[in-house]
């Protein structure tokens, strides 16, 4: 069956994020005076083919420590769930 | 001493997005008379070089972060077995985010802390060159030089631990300073970690800088001092009996 993982990357906490930092200025400037951080990252929608839960879980993970995050100033994170519209899509084409 | 006086023969890889390939060609082939050779991403085979360039640029458009695709490009694979056998390998700009991503070199390269890209000549501290001897061992310990930067994502990061090792090791063999050898926020381009502009691994064979040494080789374009990165290599390879045998074995 079809899998989404949204996946996010964000910076490791303590190295600076210079977009976040700005957009949190951009923020406050608008009104926002309580902004006191804005983290920048990355989403990342995979639909991807695994047998079972376990199956795309691992696959998610393998793919994250590859290619998606570099652990050097990375981290990455997930939330897996059966991907129904294209299954629906598969199965009425 | 019989030195072997051959004519160095440089591979260059090419990526979809690089951009500094033919100015490393130039100066190899027309300041040097050296051989270049660009050799295509998805091409596994060097050839037999002497040294290996990975140029600056945008390799596979910088997509999801600089260098993290080309990692995977077939070339890489000659490129690490080429490292491994101890062959000289420079990555400078793009080719030092490709050095980091693909593990040859650690830390990374972020987006510089003002956000803006930076395009501009910059004054570089040189330390322990001997740590480098086939890129740098025509320089002198803490002597400033002057290349051309030009980059929106050359902020060296590391953690902190992997940052002392490598100042303990000499590893960090430029840095970013003032005119006068400093090093300063004001003079830092970029917001390195440290200032730190170019490393070099264990062996001392594979050089990252964030610097353009190729757009430093003639005076009409303002300067000289990446030339001598390419004059070190000259007179290394000319003192590495290995190397010549490498070549003499490979044709």
């Amino acid at each position: 069956m079809r899998w989404l993982a949204e996946v996010h990357v964000a910076l490791r906490t303590g190295i600076a994020d210079p977009e976040g930092q700005t957009i949190g200025s951009a923020l406050r400037a608008l009104g926002y005076p309580t902004v006191s951080e804005v983290r920048s990252g990355k989403l990342m929608r995979v639909s991807f083919e695994a047998t079972d839960h376990d199956a795309a879980e691992a696959t998610v993970d393998e793919m994250c420590r590859r290619l998606l995050a570099n652990p050097v100033m990375e981290v990455a994170s997930w939330q897996l769930r059966a991907d129904e519209q294209q299954d629906a899509e598969a199965a009425n084409p | 001493m019989t030195l072997m006086v051959r004519t160095p023969r440089v591979a260059i890889a090419v990526f979809p997005g690089s951009w500094s390939e033919r100015d490393f060609a130039h100066v190899a082939e027309s300041v040097l008379g050296w051989e270049a050779r660009l050799v295509w991403h998805a091409d596994g085979e060097l050839g037999t070089p002497d040294a290996v360039v990975l140029p600056g640029g945008f390799a596979h458009g910088d997509h999801l972060r600089t260098g993290a695709i080309a990692r995977f490009s077939p070339v890489m694979r000659s490129v690490e077995a080429f490292a491994a056998a101890g062959g000289p390998v420079i990555g400078s700009c793009n080719g030092f985010q490709v050095l980091t991503e693909a593990g040859m070199l650690p830390g990374a390269l972020l987006r510089n802390d003002h956000l803006e890209y930076r395009c501009d000549w910059q004054s570089l501290r040189v330390e322990r060159p001997g740590a480098a001897p086939a890129w740098l061992g025509d320089l002198a310990d803490g002597e400033v030089i002057s290349l051309p930067i030009s980059h929106g994502e050359g902020r060296y990061v590391a953690d902190e631990a992997t940052l002392d090792a490598l100042e303990r090791d000499g590893r960090v063999v430029l840095r970013y300073t003032d005119a006068d050898g400093r090093v300063s926020p004001e003079a830092n381009p970029n917001g390195s970690e440290r200032g730190i502009a170019g490393i070099v691994n264990a062996r001392g064979n594979v050089l990252g800088l964030m610097p353009h040494p190729e757009r430093a080789a003639e005076s009409e374009v303002g300067g000289t001092d990446g030339l001598r990165l390419f004059r070190s290599l000259e007179r290394w390879l000319q003192e590495q009996p290995a190397a010549a045998e490498r070549r003499l074995s490979s044709g």
